[in-house]
């Protein structure tokens, strides 16, 4: 395992069949960063960005640990999907650690915050129970790739048939 | 570990675009075959198929061996190219949330200094 893709600034990296890292440079100091993900005021203006195609209706978060959080996602409350879990650890401006509890094989989530000459390093690790969640995960709100990759994917299918 | 970055993938899909290429990938999917009964079998000439198959060798999705005076064409690594897909979709996701992210953290630092002016 170990494939890894990266545009300069987010790079994603699949480090273990269980294990999915995220890394990226905030260019401010790690309490103003810490802030964003620590305070659901913040936290609800940038985790579902507007080119989500379904909505954030509401945000509960208790950053502390043993404290908990969920996230309501649709279009109205009749049409809506949770996101909840526990906070494992919360060191202010160091780390968060959060589990992910509305499936039945969620992730454990930790957050960690490195302050270098005045900005922040950002890493944010999924590590999921086996192989297959982790393949299966749910990729936020959005439909799991674009249109181009399912084309992809599906053409893929037909060779991989005929080979 | 395999390096895989977006101008990569958008060979795969350049490479795709094409239908000639298309048919290319599914005719070696049945057998491997050389660059010149790939032009004969596509009505095309040597050179036009040589451009076809430098195209899909770039994005990975083909393989060349040359023995002799033939050059014989594979399929590429097709099962990297799933898990390149997978991670894209993944990278495009986090991507986007950290983008409005610098945004929040922007604002937050211009507050603070707002407010380091107004207190001074």
């Amino acid at each position: 395992m170990g494939y890894r893709v990266g545009d300069g600034r987010t790079a994603v990296e699949r480090r273990s069949e269980r294990e999915l890292v995220v890394t990226r440079i905030f260019d401010a100091p790690v309490r103003l960063v810490f802030d964003a993900w620590s305070q659901a005021e913040l936290f609800k203006l940038w985790w579902a960005p507007k080119s989500n195609p379904v909505p954030l209706l509401s945000c509960e978060m208790d950053v502390r640990t043993g404290g908990g959080y969920r996230l309501t996602f649709g279009h109205d409350a009749a049409n809506s999907m949770a996101f909840f879990g526990k906070y494992l650890e919360v060191t202010p401006q160091q780390r968060i650690v959060w589990t992910n509890d509305e499936g039945g094989e969620g992730a454990v989530t930790t957050v960690t915050f490195e302050e270098v000459d005045g900005r922040t390093r950002l890493t944010m690790q999924e590590l999921y129970p086996s192989k297959e969640a982790l393949d299966e995960s749910f990729v936020g709100m959005e439909h799991a790739a674009p249109e181009q990759f399912a084309q992809l994917d599906e053409l893929l299918a037909t060779l991989g048939a005929s080979v | 570990m395999v390096q895989y970055s977006t101008a990569r993938l958008d060979a795969s899909f350049a490479a795709l675009s094409d239908a000639t290429r298309r048919g290319v990938l599914e005719q070696l999917g049945r057998s491997e075959a050389s660059i010149s009964e790939l032009a004969d079998k596509f009505h095309m000439t040597l050179t036009g198929m040589k451009k076809h198959v430098g195209v899909l060798e770039q994005a990975g999705l083909v393989t060349t061996e040359k023995v002799g005076r033939v050059r014989t064409c594979r399929l590429g690594r097709l099962g990297l190219e799933d898990e390149a897909a997978w991670i894209e979709g993944r990278r495009q996701i986090w991507t986007a949330r950290f983008e409005a992210l610098d945004e929040v953290v922007e604002a937050l630092k211009r507050k603070e200094e707002d407010d380091g002016l107004s207190r001074g």
